[in-house]
C-alpha cells in the first residue's frame, strides 16, 4: 500500500488521472442515487433491488449490441425496458410492501435483488461484459492522464438526464403529483392524486434511470451479474451522507464517492475496492450517528 | 434549603422558533408543582430540556444539587428523574406485569443480576402498584391491548415501580375519561404523600391542577409569565390573558 | 407437564438417532442444526429486541477462521486442536461483538439492518484479500482422523449439543429479566432509555451472545465441510446472511419454538430444491423469500397465534372477585 502511495506522491499526473476517471464514474453513482432517494422520499421504500436495476440496464445493452444495434441506442432502449420492468415489479410485489414496515421492504427487495442476480447468472453466466462503443482516448500530460472519450459522454448524459429529470419533477403534472405525495400522501389522496399510480411511476422512473445508468456502465466499464449490490450500496451511502431532498449534495457525494473509490482501488490495491465501498458505508453511518447523538438526535 | 429541582435561565431554540426564553423555576422536595400555559407555550419542550432527551442552549439544570445539563437520558432516570409521555408510552408487546417489572429501578443492578430472574417480590410490588391505580384484574393483557386511559394508568403505576425521587408528569389527565380523574388525582396525591415522590405536573385541566398543585408556574410564548399559589395564578389578569388570547 | 416432557423426550430420540436411522443424509441432518443455530441466533437480536441484523454472518466467518487457523498453526493433534480451535472462535466472536457493539448498535432501524449487511458482506471481501487466511482461496481445516463416515457422525453430534445447549441457554435468558430487557428495546428503546434501563450494555451483550454461538458454529462449520470459503461459506452474506432472518420470520419471529421451526420447514424446501432444480435453487430461494416476506411475516406461530390464541399465549382477563 505505502509504495503505491509512494508512486502518487513522485507522478502526480497519475493521481489525477485516478481522480478524474473516478469523478467520470460518480456521474453514474449520483444517478442511481438520486433515483434511490426519489424512491425513498415518494414511498419510503429503500430499494435493494437499485444495483440490479443497473446490472440489466447493462445487460440489456449488451444483447443489444449483439444483435447488431449502435451502442449509443441502448441507453434509451434500457431505459424503457427497465421502465417496464419496475412498473411490473411494483405492481407485482412492491404495492404490497409500501404500506408496511421498512424492514418488510428492504427484505423484499433484498430477496429481489438476490432473485435478478441469481438468474441474470443462470441465464446468461458469470462473466464480465463491456460494449466497444468504438471512440477515442484522450491523453493528457504526457500520456500520464489518459481519458477514454466514451467516459467522458457518459458523464455529460448522466448530467443531462439528471437535469433533465429535475426539470420533469420541478415542471410536470406528474413531476408535481410525485412531489405533492412525497410530501404527504395521505393529503395527496385527498386532494385527487392517484398514490398508487404515482408511487408506480415513481418506481418504474427509477429503473429506467438505473437502466439508462447501466447502459452507460457496459460501454464505458464492464458489467457482471453480481455488480448489483456494490451499487446499491453506493447510492445508500451517498443518499444517507447528502440527505434526502438534497440533489446539490448528491451530486457532490456521488462524484466525490467516484473518485475516492478510484484512488482507494489502487493504494489499497484492486482487489479490495468492493471492501473499501462496504466498509465506508459502514464508516460514514456510524460517524453521522455519532454526530446526531451530540445532538442528541438518533438517524431515524 | 435548594430544591430538588433548580432551573436557572434555561432556553432553547429550534431553528428559528424559540421554544424556551431564559426559565427559571424550583421544585421543592416533596411539593407538587404544576406547570400550566397555552399550546406552544413550551411546557413540554422544557420537559425535555429536563430529561436530557435533548440538549438547551443556555442555562442550567440541577437535580439534588448536581448540573445534569450534560448526562444522557438513561443517566438522568438512573437518579431518580423520571417523566411519563404526553401520548404515553408504555411496553406494547409484554404484558402489565412485565411492564412493571421491568420498570424497577436500575440503581442495584449490577451485570450479573440481568441474567437471573427477577425476585417474587418484585412480582409482588408490581402487583401492589397495578392494584393501586387499578388495572390489577387486567395485569395479564398486553399493554398494547388496553385502552388509552389504561395505558396512562400503566404508565404511572410503571413510573411509581422505579421509585423517582422527582416524577414529571405530561398531562396525566389528557384523554380521560371526567368520571375517572377524579381518582387519578387522589393517586397523585397518594404517591406524593405516602411515597414521598415530588410531582412537577404539566396541566391543562385547570380544576385538575388547581386541586393538585402547591405552587403553579405559567408559561406563555416560552417564557415565564407568573408563579405562585393556585389561588394568586387563579386571579391573575396575566394568566387569565395568555389563556383567552388577549394580545 | 407430563406431554411436554414426553415430547422432548421424543425429540431428544429422534435427534441422536438420526444419523443412524437416515445414513445418507448425516451430512444434511448436521446441516439442519446449523440452520437452527443460524435463526435461533439471528433471533435474540431480531425477534427479541428488534434489531434485524443483516450481519450476524460476520461471526460466523469469523469463528470458522480462528479455529482452521488454531488449527492450522498451534500444531496440535486433531480433537485438541479442535476445541482449542472452539474455545478461540467463541471468544474471538464475542470479542469482536463487544468492539463493533457500541458503534454499530447505535444505529437504529433500517440504518443498523443495511449496516450490518454492509458489515457482513465487507468481511467477506476483506478475508478474500488477506493472504495469512488464504485470501480468496480460503482454508482447508486438517482432516479427520478415524474411518470413513465418522467425520460427519462427529460433526453431527457436535452440532447437536450445541444447538441444544444455545436453545437451553436461550430459554433461561429470556425467561429472566434479561428477557425483559431484550423486549423493552424491541417495543421503545427510547421509553427503556427514559425510564433508566442501560441500553447500550443490553444490546452489546445480547449481540456477544449471538456472537458466541455463531463463533462455535462457524468453527464447527468448517470442519464439517472440510473447507472455508471467504465469500461463499464464511461471509455468505447473501446466501446464510439472509437465510438466518428468514427462518426465523418463517417460524415466527420473537419465539423460542418460532426459528427452530423456521430453519427445519427452510432446510427442508431448500434441500429439495437442491435435489430438484439444482442451478435454479438459488432462483428459486429468492422466489421462496420474497413469497415469504411478502405474504407470510407473522410466520408459523405467528399465524398460530391468530387461528388458536388459547393455545398459543394469548393472556385474557381475570374476572373481578
Amino acid at each position: 500500500m505505502w509504495a503505491n502511495i509512494n508512486i502518487l506522491w513522485e507522478a502526480p499526473g497519475f493521481l489525477v488521472d485516478l481522480l478524474a476517471n473516478g469523478l467520470l464514474i460518480g456521474s453514474i453513482f449520483a444517478l442511481a442515487a438520486f433515483g434511490m432517494a426519489l424512491v425513498w422520499g415518494v414511498m419510503n421504500i429503500i430499494n435493494i433491488v437499485q444495483g440490479e436495476y443497473v446490472m440489466l440496464g447493462g445487460f440489456v445493452t449488451f444483447y443489444l449490441v449483439q444483435a447488431g444495434i449502435p451502442p449509443l441506442f441502448g441507453v434509451p432502449v434500457a431505459a424503457a425496458v427497465l421502465f417496464i420492468l419496475g412498473w411490473g415489479m411494483y405492481r407485482v410485489v412492491i404495492h404490497r410492501v409500501v404500506d408496511k414496515d421498512m424492514f418488510i421492504s428492504i427484505l423484499a427487495t433484498f430477496g429481489i435483488s438476490i432473485l435478478l442476480a441469481q438468474l441474470t447468472n443462470e441465464l446468461f453466466g458469470s462473466d464480465v461484459r463491456t460494449v466497444e462503443a468504438g471512440l477515442d482516448t484522450l491523453q493528457f500530460l504526457d500520456g500520464m492522464v489518459s481519458i477514454s472519450e466514451i467516459k467522458l459522454l457518459a458523464f455529460v448524459l448522466t448530467l443531462t438526464i439528471g437535469l433533465t429529470l429535475w426539470l420533469f419533477l420541478k415542471r410536470s403534472r406528474l413531476g408535481q403529483a410525485i412531489r405533492a405525495t412525497a410530501q404527504n400522501p395521505r393529503a395527496a389522496r385527498i386532494l385527487g392524486i392517484d398514490t398508487d399510480r404515482v408511487f408506480a411511476a415513481t418506481y418504474a422512473l427509477n429503473a429506467a434511470l438505473c437502466g439508462a445508468a447501466g447502459a452507460l456502465v457496459v460501454m464505458a466499464w464492464a458489467i457482471h451479474p453480481y455488480i448489483g449490490l456494490p451499487y446499491t450500496v453506493r447510492s445508500f451511502m451517498i443518499v444517507v451522507t447528502a440527505g434526502l431532498g438534497n440533489i446539490g449534495g448528491v451530486v457532490v457525494a456521488g462524484l466525490g464517492l467516484g473518485a475516492l473509490e478510484n484512488l482507494a482501488g489502487f493504494v489499497l490495491g484492486a482487489e479490495f475496492q468492493i471492501a473499501f465501498v462496504f466498509t465506508l458505508m459502514v464508516v460514514i453511518l456510524v460517524l453521522r450517528n455519532l454526530l446526531l447523538r451530540r445532538q442528541r438526535k438518533y438517524l431515524k | 434549603m435548594s430544591a430538588l429541582l433548580e432551573i436557572a435561565g434555561v432556553s432553547k431554540s429550534f431553528g428559528g422558533v424559540v421554544a424556551n426564553r431564559d426559565i427559571s423555576l424550583q421544585v421543592p422536595e416533596g411539593a407538587i408543582v404544576g406547570l400550566i400555559g397555552p399550546n406552544g407555550s413550551g411546557k413540554t419542550t422544557l420537559f425535555n430540556s429536563i430529561v436530557g432527551y435533548h440538549p438547551f442552549d443556555s442555562g442550567g439544570i440541577r437535580f439534588d444539587g448536581h448540573e445534569i445539563a450534560r448526562l444522557r437520558v438513561t443517566d438522568i432516570a438512573r437518579r431518580g428523574l423520571l417523566r411519563t409521555f404526553q401520548q404515553t408510552r408504555v411496553y406494547g408487546g409484554m404484558t402489565c406485569v412485565q411492564n412493571m417489572v421491568i420498570s424497577q429501578s436500575q440503581r442495584d443492578i449490577g451485570w450479573f443480576d440481568l441474567f437471573r430472574q427477577p425476585a417474587a417480590a418484585a412480582t409482588e410490588k408490581a402487583e401492589a402498584l397495578l392494584d393501586f391505580v387499578g388495572l390489577y384484574s387486567k395485569r395479564w393483557l398486553r399493554a398494547g391491548d388496553l385502552s388509552f386511559g389504561q395505558q396512562k394508568l400503566l404508565e404511572f403505576a410503571m413510573a411509581l415501580m422505579n421509585e423517582p425521587r422527582l416524577l414529571l408528569l405530561d398531562e396525566p389527565t389528557a384523554g380521560i375519561n371526567p368520571t375517572l380523574i377524579n381518582g387519578i388525582i387522589d393517586r397523585l396525591k397518594r404517591a406524593n404523600a405516602n411515597m414521598g415522590i415530588t410531582l412537577l405536573v404539566i396541566e391543562h385541566n385547570m380544576r385538575v391542577i388547581m386541586n393538585l398543585a402547591e405552587h403553579i408556574y405559567c408559561l406563555a410564548h416560552g417564557q415565564l409569565l407568573a408563579d405562585g399559589t393556585p389561588d394568586a395564578i387563579r386571579d391573575d389578569q396575566r394568566v387569565i390573558d395568555a389563556y383567552l388570547g388577549a394580545h | 407437564m407430563n406431554r411436554r416432557l414426553a415430547l422432548y423426550g421424543a425429540a431428544a430420540l429422534v435427534s441422536l438417532a438420526a444419523p443412524h436411522l437416515l445414513p445418507n443424509y448425516v451430512s444434511q441432518l448436521s446441516m439442519l442444526w446449523v440452520m437452527i443455530l443460524f435463526a435461533l441466533t439471528w433471533d435474540i437480536l431480531g425477534g427479541q429486541m428488534g434489531y434485524n441484523s443483516f450481519g450476524n454472518i460476520v461471526f460466523f466467518g469469523v469463528g470458522a477462521y480462528a479455529c482452521a487457523v488454531i488449527q492450522r498453526d498451534a500444531g496440535l493433534a486433531y480433537f485438541p486442536g479442535l476445541f482449542l480451535g472452539l474455545a478461540v472462535a467463541a471468544v474471538l466472536a464475542t470479542l469482536i461483538a463487544a468492539i463493533l457493539g457500541s458503534g454499530i448498535l447505535g444505529l437504529r432501524g433500517h440504518y443498523f439492518a443495511i449496516g450490518t449487511l454492509g458489515l457482513g458482506i465487507a468481511a467477506g471481501e476483506l478475508a478474500s484479500g488477506w493472504d495469512y487466511i488464504g485470501a480468496g482461496s480460503g482454508l482447508v481445516p486438517p482432516l479427520y482422523p478415524g474411518e470413513l463416515g465418522g467425520r460427519e457422525l462427529f460433526f453431527y453430534y457436535l452440532f447437536m449439543v450445541l444447538a441444544v445447549v444455545t436453545f437451553v441457554t436461550l430459554r433461561r435468558l429470556y425467561a429472566g429479566r434479561f428477557g425483559l430487557c431484550l423486549n423493552a428495546i424491541r417495543d421503545d428503546e427510547d421509553k427503556a432509555e427514559a425510564m433508566g434501563l442501560p441500553t447500550t450494555r443490553i444490546k452489546t451483550l445480547a449481540w456477544c451472545v449471538a456472537a458466541f454461538f455463531l463463533g462455535l458454529t462457524g468453527a464447527g462449520m468448517g470442519n464439517l465441510l472440510g473447507f472455508i470459503d471467504p465469500r461463499d461459506v464464511a461471509f455468505a452474506g447473501p446466501t446464510f446472511g439472509v437465510w438466518m432472518v428468514l427462518m426465523a420470520i418463517l417460524g415466527g419471529k420473537g419465539t423460542l419454538w418460532g426459528p427452530v421451526l423456521g430453519a427445519v420447514v427452510f432446510h427442508v424446501t431448500q434441500e429439495l430444491f437442491w435435489t430438484y432444480l439444482l442451478g435454479w435453487q438459488r432462483v428459486a430461494l429468492g422466489l421462496l423469500i420474497v413469497g415469504i416476506v411478502v405474504f407470510f411475516p407473522q410466520g408459523i406461530l405467528g399465524w398460530a397465534r391468530e387461528h388458536w390464541p388459547e393455545r398459543f399465549g394469548h393472556r385474557v382477563e381475570e374476572k373481578a372477585s
